[in-house]
């Protein structure tokens, strides 16, 4: 008997609300609409825990320009990481950022180990950062996260949307609660997007148009929360959140 | 104190186990240790110990006994099987932690001891478990 799987409820039943910032396509955004979102939300005044599930790929700690990555303290469990007014957890913490190849089987034991002991006491909200796709993580989060919204990531391309689509086929037949659909990097006017979304009956929240000066903000969250992709998140935050 | 936090499953399960079954006592509770994870048996006994005091009687004069489990490791390349005991010393003092902390990045810091592929399994000996939990309806 696998003893974690009793805890996890009890690791998350002191935060209100948790949203995965999921996407079926990779590049899409969503480590930074995760990290812009936890940031803008906790300068708010909220309690905000953010966690990296992309094993594989995170990027959250570059985000938040994060460069001590030693190993987190202990307290009953682990401690998430105070970084700008965050409660931060990343497998970074525990892989110095070397690259890990994980099967399946390891993913899963993974994220149970993660969520029954990192303890992040009161939260408003828990940010998960998802890794693409609907695989392993998906599934995991879906079975020991059952509070968990989503809030789905695309960007303009009909590629783009093929496979988000397929996430939000997945969503809708699990019955699970979706938040809507971020546009992101919205160059040219069009309701390609905003159409299918919409035929697909969710919310399509609004687009954030393509900031050319975004990557120089990059591991400074200040000066993140000062671009125009910024101000476009926050109609959206403020819309819904 | 990671251990706690193990702990606590520990107890949350079989509390779970026992509502399921109807029991009324949990008499005995074996639990088995993954070599993998490096538990301190002290650490993780005191903290067993402490949790069950603050439980109500269902829990009074439970009998815990721990064992641990040998993890062995094979490699899905070239099949090779090794211990983890093998390949212990030469983990530096932060590799060995982040390994008990979560096992699985045993995949980031070791390799197959024949043809070095980071694609490997462990096949036992990884973390903590229940393998039985005796009481009375």
């Amino acid at each position: 008997m696998d003893p974690r799987l009793s805890i996890i409820d009890k690791r998350l039943s002191k935060i209100k609300r948790i949203i995965a910032v999921a996407s079926c396509k990779g590049g899409v955004g969503k480590s930074l609409i995760a990290s812009s979102l936890a940031l803008n939300l906790a300068r708010k005044g909220y309690k905000i825990g953010l966690l990296d599930l992309d094993l594989y790929g995170p990027s959250s700690h570059i985000i938040l320009g994060v460069t001590d990555l030693s190993l987190p303290e202990e307290n009953k469990g682990i401690l998430p990481y105070k970084i700008d007014g965050l409660n931060f957890m990343s497998i970074v913490y525990f892989t110095e950022d070397k690259p890990a190849s994980f099967r399946g089987i390891d993913i899963t034991n993974i994220i149970i180990e993660l969520l029954s002991i990192i303890q992040w006491g009161e939260l408003d909200f828990l940010i998960i950062d998802m890794p693409p796709g609907i695989g392993d993580e998906t599934l995991d989060l879906i079975k020991l996260v059952k509070k968990s919204e989503f809030l789905v990531v695309v960007t303009p391309s009909k590629v783009a949307m093929g496979a988000v689509g397929k996430l939000l086929q997945l969503l809708k037949e699990l019955k699970l609660p979706v938040i809507g659909v971020v546009e992101n990097m919205k160059k040219v006017s069009s309701n390609y997007i905003e159409d299918n979304v919409s035929k697909m009956g969710f919310k399509y929240l609004n687009s954030i148009s393509f900031d050319q000066e975004l990557e120089e903000s990059i591991g400074y969250p200040d000066r993140l929360l000062d671009t125009k992709f910024m101000k476009d998140l926050e109609k959206i935050i403020k819309s819904n959140f | 104190m990671h251990e706690w936090a193990l702990a606590e499953s520990i107890i949350a399960a079989a509390l779970d186990a026992a509502d399921k079954e109807k029991l009324k006592k949990i008499n005995e509770i074996k639990i088995s240790i993954g070599e993998l994870q490096q538990i301190e048996h002290d650490v993780f006994e005191f903290a067993l110990h402490e949790i069950i005091k603050d439980m109500d009687k269902i829990l009074k004069n439970v009998k815990i006994k721990i064992a641990t489990e040998e993890s062995i490791l094979k490699c899905k390349n070239c099949e090779y099987t090794w211990k983890f005991g093998d390949i212990k010393k030469k983990l530096n003092k932060d590799e060995s932690e982040a390994i008990h902390f979560i096992p699985e990045v045993a995949f980031v810091f070791a390799r197959c001891q024949k043809c070095g592929s980071p694609d490997f399994e462990i096949t036992s000996g990884r973390g903590v478990s229940i393998t039985s939990i005796k009481g009375e309806k």
